[in-house]
């Protein structure tokens, strides 16, 4: 047994470790975005502020050359596909389990197999059928053809599943009874129960949207759809190629603006986020 | 049975799967890649545990130290990649020439075994913060009586840990098995694309990484889709394991 607080100071020395480890790599990347290409070129990673970080940033938001198109309209993007991804989950997955949980109808039970079998099927294994459904259908390029086939898949669908079925049934026939319709049914008691859920779902789906890596690449070959994720890809590609000054806080600035929102968002709402994410998983 | 999305121009039947099967390049492939989500999975997963009983056990500071340990959950992959391979990188010297004057010949861009640190390295900072989480959620789980009860009966913490906590967390352990082993074999596309791209030599290409290099790279779309299968295959064993133990899981 040793004495208790030298445990204490053993504890907080591998958490402070641990921080250090977490933070150091973005405090670096922010902390060297607000230095010249120069001083970076010649003297390596920086840990103070530099001073120019009001040019990089206006630089990258505005654009640059080194950059195939501003940050304010990919940082856009991002959001759209952040958005669009996460409203359009939750609405396929909340319907999709209100009418599992909540209606008998013929073929309920392939149906539900069929929606299960999506679960196994990653968009990286569906890759090349979705590529060429959307080629297809001439939607590469536009934002539609972005965030459809992202959707496509159970994970939501499960989770309200399980939500839906834990409402007890008599709340639907009080509901039944004071002569409310099923779509009544659906929005002003079923929605409301389960609003804390729905909060936590979003916040886990912008995050994921925001950070999709894979399908924007094949996607979007036109610069005007480049989520920030992709900008970064494109700036990295810019830097190996070498060419004359490598443009290193420009590179260091975009991560740190594509890192930010989805990070505040997950601290901001850290509770529900947690909640959310260990309930959707088990 | 395998529908060919209209790709094939000619019905080839199974040859597209024996080609990749009997390809070695494919064969190292599936070797990179079990060897890549072993480790990432088993160091992340053991940091992660670590940091999450040491929060669990200190009284002041826990939230702070809960949210700079958890933020790492929000970063794209892309972008982990994207300042790691800087920081290793010869341009920018720094960690490279720190490494090289230890006496290492460190070059993850020419090295096959130091592209592979390099890659493990950044998907385990990026895989720690979910692991932490769900650790720390399954920990604070643990009823409060269960607790006493295991400080009455053995004092040592370290061997209480083994004994009482450890078990209690199995559910979760093995419930982060597969979401890691899941982790390694697709979300790390972003960080290998932007460290190594799959090389040096294609020492660091994993399956994915290989079904969108010959896919849409190589425009070898039978092969590709063959591959696409294969993985496929690949997922659903992991996932019947998966269900077959949250069956099990119920009795606890």
């Amino acid at each position: 047994m040793s004495k208790p607080w030298t445990r204490t100071v053993i504890r907080h020395g591998i958490l402070i470790m641990g921080t250090l480890i977490m933070v150091l790599p973005l405090w670096i990347a922010l902390m060297s975005s607000t230095h010249t290409p120069e001083t970076l070129f010649k003297e390596g990673l920086q840990f103070f502020p530099g001073g120019h970080g009001w040019e990089t940033y206006k630089a990258i938001i505005g654009g640059n050359d080194d950059l195939s198109t501003p940050a304010w309209r990919m940082l856009l993007n991002s959001l759209v596909l952040g958005l669009g991804f996460a409203i359009g989950k939750i609405i396929i997955s909340t319907i999709a389990a209100y009418a599992l949980v909540y209606f008998r109808f013929p073929l309920a039970t392939p149906l539900f197999w069929m929606i299960f079998a999506t679960l196994l099927l990653p968009l990286e294994v569906r890759i090349i059928p979705s590529y060429e459904v959307v080629a297809q259908l001439e939607l590469l390029n536009s934002y539609a053809g972005l965030i459809v086939p992202l959707i496509a898949s159970a994970t939501g669908t499960f989770f309200f599943r399980q939500f839906y079925r834990s409402v007890p049934g008599e709340l639907m026939e009080a509901a039944r009874m004071d002569g409310a319709g099923p779509v009544r049914f659906f929005i002003d008691i079923l929605l409301p129960l389960s609003s804390t859920i729905l909060a936590a779902i979003f916040i886990i789906m912008f995050v994921v949207g925001w950070n999709q890596y894979l399908w924007p690449l094949l996607m979007t070959t036109d610069t005007d759809y480049y989520t920030v994720v992709i900008g970064i890809r494109q700036m990295f590609q810019t830097i190996n190629e070498g060419g004359d000054l490598p443009q290193f806080n420009i590179a260091f600035g975009l991560t740190i603006l594509a890192t930010i929102p989805p990070v505040l968002v997950v601290v901001i709402f850290q509770r529900m986020f947690i909640k959310g994410l260990v309930e959707t998983e088990k | 049975m395998e529908d060919a999305f209209g790709l094939s121009s000619e019905f080839v039947g199974l040859r597209n799967f024996t080609d990749v099967l009997e390809d070695p390049e494919y064969v190292s492939t599936v070797l990179f890649t079990l060897f890549f989500s072993v480790m990432v999975t088993l160091f992340s997963l053991s940091l992660a545990l670590l940091l999450a009983v040491q929060v669990n056990e200190v009284l002041t500071g826990a939230g702070v130290y809960k949210t700079f340990l958890m933020w790492a959950y929000a970063i794209a992959p892309p972008a982990a990649g994207l300042v790691g391979s800087l920081l290793f990188s010869p341009l920018m010297g720094d960690l490279y020439n720190g490494i090289n004057a230890l006496g290492f010949d460190f070059n993850h861009t020419r090295d096959g075994s130091d592209a592979i640190f390099v890659v493990v390295l950044i998907s385990v900072w990026k895989q720690l913060s979910i692991n932490f989480i769900f650790f720390l959620s399954g920990l604070q789980g643990i009823p409060a009586s269960v607790q006493e009860a295991a400080r009455i009966d053995c004092p040592g913490s370290i061997k209480r840990f083994w004994t009482v906590t450890f078990p209690l967390l199995a559910p979760t352990t093995f419930f982060l098995l597969v979401i890691n082993t899941t982790y390694a074999f697709f979300e790390t596309f972003g960080v290998i694309d932007l460290t190594t791209r799959g090389g040096p030599a294609g020492s660091t290409t994993t399956l994915v990484y290989k079904i969108y290099q010959d896919g849409f790279l190589g425009a070898d779309l039978g092969g590709s889709a063959a591959q696409s299968v294969i993985l496929m295959l690949f997922v659903i064993c992991l996932t019947i394991i998966q269900f077959r133990y949250v069956d099990k899981k119920v009795h606890y």
